[in-house]
């Protein structure tokens, strides 16, 4: 690809519980192309949403950054001192987080919260050309301008999502972040804000990581995914390859646990449960719920190879 | 025999406050459940729909402005202490929730141990351990790696587990889940809606499955609900009302769906009107007029009845007013296997 | 054992709390050994002493000394506030659950009766209700006068955590368990309230010594006894400050702040325990 816009490199992300360390990323690497999709899969404890945090270095103790790189347009972030950090987040690398309907202020109005962003950013604005960036902005997701003046309990869930994003590209961020932005949304509502944020992206030519665990979303949605399994990522392919030919057992156990909605058939589930990160098995983080594991799998970790454009950590593929 | 549980017209408004309208949350609803017929009957609709009250209205834990709701011929609110008793062995529930429905003080014992401490369901202590091992295993779970826990020590798959487990302990003739599966990891949720699946074909019990995730719902149930804004849009068999809907809302529920197919079409499809708010609306005429690309002035006259378009399916839209009605709006047949 | 070291050097308010009652409570068991406490009562010893070896507190006009008045009152002291605030609390307990629980008229008498009582000024009422009483109080009578409004501010408090926990899923499965009202309550909410009802004891017996003291400032107390607030009383009787006698007043006042101060970071530490979010992280 041409010059990444993004690039994490053997990222480790561990924190320390009473019980024993919990190694929540393990030695994550990838690139993000300029105006790419990038989708982030994975169950629950996989280590998605601490990467995101590690991007933006948002992690707090008990939580550290171990070991890793991360290059934003060129710029390493780890020589950034924190203030020159905090003009980065939301003017380079934007993040809708997860639950973000609830992380709008509710005293505030809409209109107030998106000023509040770009002046903590040091965007001096008189008050009619703020009102006018506000409008703006609002319009390009969708929402009239009269939401400036409202709070955020007068909007119906959608809508709240689409402030937050209107928040998060106020400063035409290269990167954005969204994770899980449409989780407690229902169907329809959900495609409106997907819709929204395509479009949002493409004006902008702004890099997008979605993470999510639905599977649909992500092949109709991002152009590459990466599968994360206990901290790892398991997968990385285009996502065309990965609907069709999933390499990874794992994957391909996700996409057979897909309900149909042509078919009626059996209900199969992966077996087994989630590994405790702080109890990891040795070797293949995924060998016990593997129907496919050897010796090998069970005492060496596999690495990331690349095999025919698509990534895969498994000794099998 | 009379039937298991029978909702006769309920439905449940909501009063407002000061200056405030009520709320309708489920429109004048009928249904039937036979127990001698198990099966899976799937209730489908987003937030807002009234799923959730009809599963409380059918499980006795909120009352119906109108209506009945009927255990056996008898009114829910008129039961004798022992038909109580009776009901609530006949009925149970899984929850949304994996982690409220668990009092943090106790281990998970607690809750398997006291339904079968208040139905006397075994003699002994021995063999109410037994009892309950049986149902942990039935579900897939290991008693020793449960029992003596307490409820943060279990993930949520396991913990939703050991409710459905629970559930199984009565031995009920119905289970009311409601969004059982929503707050599990995609890879458990074939699992535990194939346990449920499993405890109607092999044990002869029903499940009404409470979801917004039509996909689950096209797997593992034999009939389906479809809810809007507190009305029945369409109702029957689920194999028919998925893959050739009639319906304009189910119709636009399908499409939004996001598939894990190569094609890419899904967000190039949206182009509905916005909902004109996002309160339940109290026009006089059908529910989706609003937001329905074939609505016409008929439409903004009156609710359409529900038509019966075929032997097991029930559509509430003007356009097949030629069909039947169904008598009182009483789904019990387009329901039934 | 040990965990609960490492508890106590993690919340460091209950860790002072515990420690100031216990100096106290160490104050006046090894005070009983050493002290005669008959010498507390009136005209046992030289009057107005100041603090010397004989005498470490001093000794006041009506020739008690000071000591055994702190040995013997500070425990009385503490008992009425103690009962008065079982009392208070126990009463609000009931009627904060049965309200809440079972809503309806109840619910409204209850919670009407306490917010109206907790809108006249306590003292007023408590020192129209002491008047009332014929003859001097007994210890055990301050107790219940005080008893009588400690409920009040429980009931309310109490009431609003079980209005929200009756919302829990887990209220909702014991009914589907055939589990009954009084079984919910006693079994299922009950439970998980000891951390708050602990929390709101120690309030109770903090605001009830406050409001003893001040009935016994105002003389309205039990005369005879030795408490804390009646000592206070009689120094505002002899004009103690003014007159110099700087060592009758230093006493009780720096045992009763350490009642105060022990009692409160005893609160605070155990609100630290009733609300998780209040924790430090480890």
């Amino acid at each position: 690809m041409s010059e990444p816009v993004l690039r994490v490199e053997g990222l480790y992300v561990a924190f320390d519980h009473p019980l024993g360390k919990v190694q929540a990323v393990d030695d994550v690497t990838f690139a993000l192309a300029p105006g790419e999709r990038f989708g982030l899969a994975g169950e629950s404890g996989s280590g998605k949403s601490t990467l995101a945090l590690a991007i933006l270095r948002m992690i707090k103790p008990p939580g550290w950054i171990q070991a890793g790189e991360v290059w934003l347009a060129g710029t390493r972030l780890a020589d950034l001192d924190e203030d020159r950090m905090r003009a980065v987040r939301l003017a380079g690398i934007a993040l809708v987080p997860q639950g973000s309907m609830n992380s709008l202020n509710p005293v505030l109005r809409i209109g107030r919260q998106i000023a509040d962003a770009l002046a903590d950013h040091g965007l001096r604005l008189s008050r009619g050309e703020e009102e006018r960036r506000i409008t703006a902005l609002l319009a390009e997701v969708g929402l009239s301008e009269s939401v400036a003046r409202m709070y955020p309990h007068e909007l119906s869930g959608g809508m709240k999502q689409r402030a937050c994003i209107a928040i998060a590209i106020c400063l035409r961020p290269k990167v954005i972040i969204a994770d899980e932005p449409t989780s407690a949304l229902d169907v329809v509502v959900q495609r409106q804000v997907m819709a929204t944020l395509a479009r949002v992206q493409q004006e902008l030519e702004a890099a997008v990581i979605l993470i999510g665990h639905d599977m649909g979303l992500m092949a109709q949605f991002v152009d590459r995914l990466g599968i994360m399994y206990a901290g790892r990522l398991v997968e990385v392919a285009p996502i065309s390859e990965i609907v069709v030919r999933p390499r990874h057992p794992y994957t391909q156990a996700l996409i057979a646990s897909l309900p149909s909605l042509e078919a009626r058939g059996a209900l199969i589930g992966i077996p087994g449960l989630a590994p405790l990160l702080r109890d990891l098995p040795p070797g293949c983080a995924f060998h016990p719920r593997c129907t496919m594991a050897t010796d090998r799998c069970r005492t060496e970790k596999p690495p990331l190879r690349t095999i025919q454009g698509s990534q895969v950590a498994c000794h099998l593929a | 025999m009379a039937p298991l549980i029978e909702a006769v017209d309920v439905s449940k408004r909501f009063a407002g406050g000061l200056g405030r309208e009520s709320t309708l949350a489920l429109a004048p609803l009928s249904l039937v459940i036979h127990s001698e017929r198990p099966a899976v009957t799937a209730v489908v609709g987003e937030s807002g729909s009234g799923k959730t009250t009809l599963a409380r209205l059918l499980l006795g834990l909120a009352e119906p402005t109108a209506g009945e709701v009927r255990y056996r011929g008898n009114d829910l609110r008129k039961l004798r202490r022992d038909e109580r008793l009776a009901f609530r062995r006949d009925v149970q529930a899984v929850f949304q929730d994996p982690y409220g429905v668990y009092n943090p003080f106790y281990r998970v014992d607690h809750v398997l141990a006291t339904p079968v401490r208040r139905f006397r369901l075994a003699a002994s202590r021995a063999k109410a351990r037994e009892l309950i091992a049986e149902a942990l295993r039935a579900v897939g779970l290991r008693p020793e790696e449960i029992l003596g826990r307490f409820p943060h020590q279990l993930s949520g798959g396991q913990r939703q587990r050991v409710m459905v487990a629970r559930a199984l302990l009565l031995k009920p003739k119905l289970i009311v889940a409601d969004e059982p599966v929503s707050m599990v990891d995609a890879s458990l949720r074939a699992t535990i809606l194939g346990s449920l699946r499993k405890l109607t074909d092999e044990h002869g019990i029903s499940i009404l499955y409470i979801t917004h995730d039509l996909a689950t719902a096209y797997q593992v149930s034999d009939s389906i609900l479809v809810l809007y804004r507190a009305h029945v849009a369409e109702a029957g068999a689920v194999e028919r009302v998925v893959t050739a809907p009639q319906h304009p809302y189910t119709q636009l529920l399908i499409s939004a769906i996001p598939r894990a197919h190569v094609a890419r079409d899904w967000l190039v499809k949206d182009e509905t009107r916005q909902a004109a708010s996002a309160t339940v609306a109290t026009t006089e005429g059908c529910c989706f007029a609003d937001r329905c690309p074939l609505a016409d002035t008929n439409c903004l006259l009156a609710p359409p009845s529900l038509y019966r378009t075929e032997p097991r399916r029930a559509v509430a839209c003007v356009q097949f007013g030629d069909h039947p009605a169904l008598p009182g709006g009483d789904l019990g047949e387009v329901l039934s296997v | 054992m040990h965990s609960v070291f490492r508890y106590l050097r993690r919340n460091p308010s209950l860790t002072i709390g515990i420690a100031l009652l216990a100096v106290l409570a160490m104050f006046v068991i090894i005070g009983h050994l050493l002290v005669d406490t008959e010498d507390a009562r009136p005209l046992s010893v030289p009057a107005l002493r100041p603090p010397s070896g004989d005498y470490p507190f001093g000794t006041d006009r009506q020739g008690r000394d000071l000591l055994a008045v702190m040995v013997a009152g500070t425990p009385l002291t503490l008992r009425i506030g103690f009962v008065a605030g079982l009392l208070g609390v126990g009463l609000g307990t009931v009627l904060a659950f049965i309200g809440a629980y079972y809503r309806g008229l109840l619910d409204t008498i209850i919670r009407g009766v306490a917010d109206i009582g907790l809108t006249v000024p306590g003292l007023l009422l408590l020192i129209i209700i002491a008047v009332s009483i014929k003859g001097t109080l007994t210890v055990n009578q301050m107790a219940i006068v005080v008893a009588s409004l400690a409920w009040l501010y429980p009931t309310r408090t109490i009431r609003a955590q079980v209005l929200s926990l009756r919302e829990r899923g887990y209220v909702e499965v014991a009914r589907l368990s055939g589990m009954s009202g009084p079984g919910i309550i006693f079994f299922e909410l009950m439970p998980n309230l000891l951390p708050y009802l602990a929390a709101t004891l120690v309030n109770a017996v903090s605001a009830a010594i406050l409001a003893s003291i001040g009935l016994e400032v105002l003389g309205l107390g039990p005369i005879d006894a030795p408490t804390l607030g009646m000592t206070l009383y009689w120094v505002n009787f002899n004009a103690a400050m003014i007159n110099g006698w700087w060592w009758w007043w230093t006493a009780p006042t720096v045992i009763i702040l350490t009642v105060f101060l022990g009692l409160f970071f005893l609160t605070v530490g155990l609100d630290e325990i009733a609300n998780p979010r209040l924790r430090r992280s480890a």
